[in-house]
């Protein structure tokens, strides 16, 4: 719970990736064309059914990991392995949400849901199949009666459910969400936040939040990662084992909340020698 | 309520004016008085229960639709091409600008000399006319698709026919229609002169013989029509682009 930040890494590249997981990710690396490295020496374990959170300021590289992560962008450096086996594309078995809803206006809330079951390189499903599962994501979202609704009749919030249902339709062992709730109001989010926990752990899928909201990481995660540093690390980590409601638990999370806080603090002050990072260890 | 009264008012105060004009008129030059509002719209009365004027007018809606086809199927690959490929761009903006900025009547004669007289060199001129705002608004909307869209896309391991056609050509169909309203716009108004040149039938031809045969009212009649067709495939066109986006 207290690795010291000048451990930043606190999986060395060298370490296997482990089998057991649902993502497991070992010195990661990466750089946009002509640019420095955004992040290296990345190393990330999700076990299943876990929530983790991916904390750190705006620029840090966050959203770049999670697009690594997601293998929509090949590593620089490093290995991935979804359920155990090294990924190389995108997986049928995890799904994305967005900061904006981004569904396509030219279909109903259900064909949104859908839009991900029917291609080519998915697994094929029977039309009932379909249905099914469509009708069981938006429930789950809370949308039943709203399945032909078209995009621009929805609300922010609404329409911020129709895109988890979306991901939650390909029945995915992993979430990757990128500050999905970042765009709405004070109060949608909040809710969101709880149907978040509430689904992951009815769909049994792990998810990896990424957020730049310490309170909604320490109401939401199993787990903790803070990045930071330039090119960017994991440089801490907390498990966050407050019962939850933890809206009930004000003690426990200011406390938290807290050492976070410090430890951001510590990362800003150690961003001015940055280059003793990697003496110590 | 206001929402009504308020264009009827409009129309009503133009049909004053013209009233008030063609009185004026009149009484410098009696034979102005067929162009009064009561003789063309007792004019339009006839030719619309008469047998005479469909033939010009389904001709010109063919050739309004077969420019506009001609369009969109030129049209939408340039623009896509347009939007996906900078270097295409690059290459293409100065001469589709200087070409857009020439009246496309003025290929008239070229026209007919390539294409001879008819169909042809009006499809030409229509299309030519029509091709782009649909160009300009489908590169436009490449340009605007949701890059979430495109990731969500590759997120789900999708070939690039689906991607073509499951998210970007149903992302730019907006901007097409709304390159489509534009163009049908365009092409009606150029219809019209058009026809007035080495064809023997349709809107144009039709305004020109009424001229030639002295039936101001007929004239006047034929005007009305132009402008009521044209409003009409414009509701058309609006109505399509609002039920695509469910608005
Ligand atoms: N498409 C891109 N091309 C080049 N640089 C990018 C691109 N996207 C992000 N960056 C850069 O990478 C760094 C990290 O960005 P990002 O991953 O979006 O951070 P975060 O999500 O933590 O705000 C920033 O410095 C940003 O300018
Ligand atoms: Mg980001």
């Amino acid at each position: 719970m207290n690795a010291p930040l000048e451990g930043g890494r606190l999986y060395g590249a060298g370490q296997p990736a482990v089998e057991g997981h649902a993502l497991s990710a070992r010195g990661l690396a990466y750089a946009y064309a002509g640019a420095a490295s955004v992040f290296a020496d990345v190393a990330i374990d999700i076990r299943h059914r876990e929530i983790v959170c991916l904390l750190g300021g705006s620029g840090c590289g966050k959203s770049s990991l999670l697009r690594v992560l997601a293998r929509l962008e090949a590593p620089t450096a490093g290995e991935i392995r979804f359920l155990g086996e090294v990924l190389t594309a995108p997986h049928p078995r995890a799904a994305l949400v967005f900061q904006q809803a981004s569904l396509l206006p030219w279909l109903d809330a259900a064909g949104n849901v859908g839009f991900g079951l029917d291609f080519d390189h998915q697994p094929a499903l029977s039309r009932s199949e379909r249905a099914e599962r469509v009708g069981h994501a938006l429930s789950a979202v809370g949308l039943a009666g709203h399945a032909h609704r078209y995009p621009a009749q929805l609300s922010g919030g609404m329409a911020q459910r129709v895109a988890l249902a979306r991901a939650l339709a390909r029945q995915p062992q992993l979430l990757f969400a990128d500050e999905p709730f970042s765009a709405l109001d004070a109060i949608t989010r909040a809710e969101m936040q709880d149907l978040l926990v509430e689904l992951v752990h009815r769909w049994h899928t792990a998810a990896l939040l990424v957020t730049h909201d310490i309170d909604e990481a320490i109401l939401v995660a199993d787990r903790i990662l803070l990045m930071g540093g330039a090119p960017g690390r994991i440089v801490r980590e907390w498990a966050v084992d407050i019962e939850r409601p933890r809206e009930a638990q004000p003690v426990a999370v200011t406390a938290l909340r807290l050492d976070i806080l410090n430890a951001l603090h510590a990362l800003r002050a150690h961003s001015y020698e940055h280059h003793q990072t990697e003496g110590k260890t | 309520m206001l929402r009504l009264i308020l264009p009827l008012a409009g129309l009503a105060a133009a049909l004053l004016l013209w009233a008030a004009g063609a009185a004026w008129l009149t009484q410098r030059m009696p034979v102005a008085a067929d162009f009064a509002p009561l003789p063309s719209a007792d004019a339009l009365w006839q030719l619309v229960g008469g047998g005479d004027l469909w033939p010009h007018v389904w001709l010109s809606l063919k050739r309004v639709l077969v420019g506009l086809a001609l369009a969109i199927a030129i049209g939408v690959p340039l623009g896509v091409l347009t939007g996906l490929s900078k270097r295409f761009a690059q290459g293409t903006t100065p001469l589709f600008q200087f070409l857009r900025m020439v009246s496309p009547l003025s290929w008239m004669p070229l026209a007919v000399m390539v294409l001879g007289v008819g169909d042809a060199p009006v499809y030409f001129l229509l299309a030519f006319a029509a091709v782009w705002p649909i160009l300009l608004n489908t590169a436009s909307g490449v340009a605007q698709l949701d890059p979430n869209w495109l990731l969500l896309a590759r997120s789900l391991s999708a070939t690039r026919r689906e991607t073509v056609f499951r998210v970007v050509l149903p992302g730019i169909t907006e901007h097409i229609l709304t390159g489509v309203r534009l163009a049908i716009g365009i092409i009606w108004i150029v219809l019209v002169p058009a026809e007035m040149l080495g064809v023997s039938a349709g809107l144009g031809y039709f305004i020109l013989d009424t001229r030639d045969r002295l039936a101001y009212s007929e004239l006047m009649a034929a005007i009305l029509l132009v402008g009521a067709l044209g409003y009409a495939l414009d509701y058309l066109a609006r109505t399509a682009h609002a039920r695509w986006l469910h608005r």
